[in-house]
């Protein structure tokens, strides 16, 4: 076993794209659950969207690439009152699983074989990415000496972690405000800031479209990232994932997702180049115990598990405020 | 004179493909390829429809086209023997897939398989085979009304299933608040359950009422799970005063955390029971124009009894009145001295042993395998949340719906390979409509 | 608001005199739904029913502006749910109400309150999680920041958020909680989240201030300025209309009494008038044999605190 490789390996998930996807898509569901207190189960339906909004303008309808770009971020907008009209009146499980229904809906349409010449079936969607790949200003890709990433892959962690800024920067400033004290009072009580006069579905339905935006920008990133987007990517998992990141960092904190998902990440590469050097040929635990495609699959259980235990004892997360945390895990 | 009926063939081998190079038995091809050429050879073939020796038909005039990375390779058309043959330039991966449009009249695509298969061509040898699940199914003919026969009956068994499944949620629900998406993996617990069992006994003396023992071993054990997740996870939550929603985070991190568990144990691979499952010559029932095999006759009967004695106790013996008043108030049920957690208890109890059943159910219609539970959880959530989120007659009702939607859905525009569609825009439509559910009443509401 | 002028000034005088009520009820009929002479709220025919019971039934009722006007019955008489009526916060079978002129049918409940009419809670609704500074800011009405548009920046609603958090610590010294001012207000007891939350409602500038239950577990030393504060509200002008259990409370500052009994409006008049009068006697031992009413506080309480326990589920249930 080498620790160096597996700390090498975890670092490289740590800051690479993935890390940057999932703290785009827990940004915007630190926005739902973590401000306003809306339980949005369907946030892998928002990156799908934000993603195919991209790819299907461009590839499909021959739009130009900036229009695909505006797609990406009017398509979350779309789903959200879809989703919104229905759902913001009624209790906040019903919200769950209405998005979680709707994002499997959209999977399931995505990667339909009825629609492939829309969405291109299972196999998805590519040759839209041209333009993002041409605009790359870097001649070399950039070594590290412990870690190094390549050209392409320097330019996408760019856009990535300027985009994560950003969205970081609005989150800040929005939450600071009036506005952002009306959200974290819905969290709390809705009636009180109804009998207050405040449109309470109007600022439930700003925060689902903006979570559901900056969740589409994460999908716009990885499909320009990937240079392809294909509807497996867009499971339910990609959600708990997102929600896991979300809680480990800290909900209700500006930086909580996106220090959850580096660590996130940086755990589940971790633990996988772990038991993979630990298990099977010249591992130390005996395969009656583990396996190889065993040990592929522990790091998921482990997930869980950490799910688990981290809303039951510290659902407040690594910065979080427990005074203040959303919900109540005692 | 009994009237024969649209069977439905469950049969994993529908067509065989093989690759190879110059085969003989491909002469009367209408193109010969040339002998050293690399080729897929397809085999379509009628497994409903067979002849006098119990050989499946061969199906001609169908076309395939085989295509590799979203390029189209090649095609070709069945001869008379059912067999077509597609030479390619190289080795690699290929996507071969049937028009379906070409089909005979009469003949539809088995609903356990797709018009496309992958072919990984491998080898340049003549003895390489490579069988994919291409299935056909034949009918007499095929219209609407015997179509609407066949998927009604398909609906029926799957409503019934999925009822259990839902009466379980419901009282789970009803007594505790918690919208439990553990829930599948409690119905794949039950079918691993059987399955395992199963494997114990099927060589056995006990060989002939296998799936039986094992199904009722895997219902107790499904209502011990129940019990242990009440006393280890729920309970102690409950008492020290853990929000709803905080619990619902968990119990998605219970199922992620089971799903895994049960993958890493059982592996990713499909599995069947050793009885019922659909490949043995089945005995047929009639009930009026609808045909049962007697697998499905089996399941109709286990559901519909313990669907009645569910309803009959809840409705009637004091455990399952006191069930109802915690369901319909907690508060006022708790002040009037009914021992809450108690009742809880035996929810989770006999939630847990009727989604188990549903499981054994489950796995006897399909098969099993470690992700089936996460599939048709967001389907048993329709089916509760369209009768009325935590009432038990809604659970039925929404199951109903639920089931024949799903099942007759394709008849209607629904494509075939994404039928879980169905359900899931009716319960979107029903919570714009009318959110409270079919049953429910509007003051449950926030 | 000319109307308030003149009316501020006829309270005034009957403030001197309270257990005359002020001069706009002097004559007012004690049959129930009496006429009013300037009636700010007038009700009709409005009923609400859960499954088969009627839990309001009220024919006609109209609140005297610039008055106190209490509404009392015993448990299970409707009180709240006419108040949750009222408010936008559930809505009648049956029924039209209007404030000042302006009907109400169907209006949100936001939208009552911007209208003029705020209301509190029965079990206290104050944002546990913020502080309570930032529960008085919350109250402020028109705040430009509150806009999705102009949230992030600054500059276009600092300085309004100055002024807000200026009136806020006004009541807040006000209300002597000047001292909790950074305090997570979960960490308040239950007589000053009452405060608090009476506070918060008139950060909206109400003209009706709607008060479910203040007294509900205020300890003794509070009650009194609590007391003062609702009098203080009718000085400055506004309408106050309360539910109460505490006999004590009605008696001391009530201009009106408002008596419900199964849903339905059943005596109407000033305090010592109503406690006097039989239809009221009769609905309260209807209602429990051989209780007082200070024996039925307790009861109430007691609910309410086991309603408090069960937590969630019955929170949702509560709006009805």
């Amino acid at each position: 076993m080498d620790i160096l490789d597996i700390l090498r390996a975890a670092l490289q998930q740590a800051l690479g794209p993935q890390a940057i996807v999932f703290a785009l898509a827990a940004i915007g569901l630190n926005i739902h659950f973590g401000y306003t207190g809306l339980l949005n189960f369907g946030q892998a339906g928002f990156v799908a969207v934000g993603a195919y909004g991209l790819a299907v303008s461009v590839v499909t309808f021959g739009a130009p690439f900036w229009l695909g770009i505006t797609m990406a971020i009017v398509a979350p907008l779309v789903l959200a009152v879809i989703l919104g009209v229905p759902t913001l009146r009624l209790r906040a499980d019903y919200l769950a699983i209405v998005t979680i229904a709707a994002a499997e809906v959209l999977r399931f349409v995505f990667g339909s074989v009825e629609m492939k010449d829309t969405f291109g079936g299972s196999n998805g969607l590519n040759g839209y990415a041209g333009p993002f790949q041409d605009a790359n200003p870097y001649s070399s890709g950039i070594d590290l000496g412990f870690i190094s990433f390549g050209r392409n892959d320097l330019w996408s962690l760019t856009v990535g972690w300027v985009l994560v800024a950003l969205c970081c920067l609005l989150v800040w400033a929005l939450m600071r405000s009036p506005w952002g004290r009306v959200l974290r009072s819905i969290r709390e009580d809705e009636d009180a800031v109804r009998s207050l006069g405040k449109n309470v579905f109007a600022y439930k339905m700003q925060a689902l479209a903006l979570g559901g935006v900056i969740g589409g920008l994460g999908g716009m990133f990885l499909a320009l990232k990937q240079a392809s987007v294909v509807p497996s990517d867009y499971s339910t998992l990609m959600t708990f994932y997102a929600f896991a990141a979300l809680l480990l960092g800290g909900a209700g904190r500006v930086m909580g997702p996106v220090i959850g998902s580096v660590l996130f990440w940086f755990l589940i590469a971790g633990l996988g180049s772990f038991f993979s050097q630990s298990a099977g040929k010249g591992g130390w635990i005996p395969t009656v115990i583990m396996t190889d495609t065993q040990a592929s699959v522990i790091r998921y259980i482990m997930l869980g598990l950490a799910i688990m235990l981290l809303m039951i004892f510290r659902p407040q997360g690594i910065i979080g405020d427990r005074r203040e945390i959303a919900i109540d895990g005692r | 004179m009994r009237k024969r009926l649209y069977r439905v063939l469950v049969a994993l081998i529908g067509a065989l493909m093989v690759l190879l190079v110059g085969s003989p038995g491909a002469a009367q091809a209408t193109e010969t390829p040339p002998p050293d050429a690399t080729a897929i050879q397809v085999t379509l073939q009628d497994e409903a429809n067979k002849d006098a020796e119990g050989n499946p038909k061969p199906i001609p005039g169908v076309t395939l086209e085989v295509s590799k990375d979203g390029e189209k390779a090649g095609e070709g058309v069945t001869d008379d023997k059912g067999v077509a043959i597609i030479v390619v330039d190289e080795l690699g991966k290929y996507t071969v897939t049937l028009d379906e449009k070409t089909l005979p009249e009469g003949t539809v695509l088995d609903e356990n398989t797709k018009g496309e298969a992958t072919v990984q061509v491998r080898f340049q040898g003549p003895n390489n085979r490579a069988i994919f699940p291409i299935g056909v199914t034949a009918g007499e003919e095929s219209n609407f009304g015997k179509d609407l026969a066949q998927n009604l009956r398909a609906g029926i068994v799957f409503s019934l299933v999925l009822c259990l499944a839902a009466l379980g949620f419901s009282l789970i629900f009803g007594t505790t608040g918690l919208s439990n998406f553990a829930h599948g993996e409690m119905l794949t617990f039950g079918a691993l359950m059987a399955w395992t069992f199963d494997q114990v006994f099927k060589t056995g003396a006990l060989a002939s009422v296998s799936v039986l023992l094992a199904g009722i071993i895997a219902v107790l054990l499904g209502g011990l799970g129940g019990f242990a997740q009440e006393k280890i996870l729920w309970g102690p939550l409950r008492r020290r005063g853990t929000g709803l929603i905080a619990m619902m985070i968990v119990s998605i991190g219970l199922a992620i955390f089971l799903r895994y568990l049960f993958q890493y144990f059982y592996g990713s691979s499909t599995r069947s029971l050793s009885q019922y499952n659909g490949q043995q010559r089945e005995q047929h029932w009639y009930y009026l124009w609808l045909s049962l095999a007697d697998r499905e006759a089996i399941i109709v009967l286990i559901s519909i009894v313990t669907i009645t004695a569910v309803c009959l106790w809840l409705a009637k013996s004091r455990m399952g009145k006191a069930m109802r008043a915690v369901s319909d108030n907690p508060a006022l049920a708790a002040s009037s001295g009914l021992r809450v957690d108690g009742v809880i208890t035996n929810a989770w109890v006999i939630g847990g042993a009727l989604t188990a059943l549903s499981g054994v159910l489950y796995a006897m219609q399909l098969q099993v395998n470690a992700f089936m539970g996460m599939r048709i959880l967001l389907v048993i959530l329709a089916a509760v949340t369209l009768g009325g989120l935590g009432t038990i007659w809604g659970a039925l009702v929404g199951s109903l719906v639920i089931g024949l939607v799903y099942e007759l859905g394709p008849l209607f525009g629904v494509p075939t390979s994404i039928k879980e569609i169905g359900p899931l825009l009716i319960m979107i439509v029903i919570l714009l409509v009318r959110p409270q559910g079919i049953l429910g009443r509007k003051e449950r509401l926030g | 608001m000319d109307a308030d002028m003149t009316d501020q000034t006829s309270t005034e005088t009957n403030a001197v005199a309270s257990k005359t009520g002020p001069a706009g009820l002097v004559g007012a009929s004690t049959e129930p739904g009496s006429k009013k002479s300037d009636p700010i709220i007038v009700a009709d025919k409005i009923t609400r029913t859960f499954g088969g019971l009627t839990a309001v039934d009220v024919d006609h009722v109209e609140i005297q502006r610039g008055a106190i006007t209490a509404l009392i019955g015993p448990n299970g008489a409707g009180k709240t749910t006419f108040f949750n009526l009222l408010t936008g916060f559930d809505q009648p079978n049956t029924g039209s109400w209007s404030l000042e002129g302006k009907s109400l049918k169907g209006v949100a409940p936001y939208k009552v309150a911007r209208l003029g009419m705020v209301r509190t809670f029965q079990l206290t609704k104050v944002l546990a999680k913020l502080t309570v500074i930032e529960n008085m800011r919350l109250g402020a009405t028109g705040q430009k920041g509150e806009r999705f548009w102009a949230a992030p920046f600054k500059f276009l609603w600092g300085k309004q958020e100055d002024e807000v958090t200026k009136k806020a610590d006004d009541l807040l010294a006000r209300f002597l909680l000047d001292k909790k001012r950074e305090d997570f207000a979960g960490s308040l007891s239950g007589g000053q989240r009452k405060l608090l939350e009476m506070a918060r409602a008139l950060m909206v500038d109400p003209e009706v201030v709607m008060l479910d239950e203040p007294m509900a577990g205020v300890n003794p030393a509070l009650k009194q300025s609590l007391l003062g504060h609702v009098k203080s509200l009718r000085d400055e002008g506004r309408t106050v209309l309360f539910v109460e259990h505490d006999m004590d409370m009605v008696r001391d500052i009530s201009d009106w009494v408002i008596v419900m009994a199964q849903g339905k409006i059943v005596a109407e008049g000033t305090a010592d008038s109503v406690m006097a009068d039989q239809r009221v006697i009769d609905a309260y031992l209807g209602a429990h044999h051989d209780t007082d009413l200070s024996e039925l506080d307790e009861e109430v309480l007691e609910a309410e605190v086991e309603a408090e326990l069960e937590g969630d589920i019955v929170q949702e249930e509560d709006s009805k």
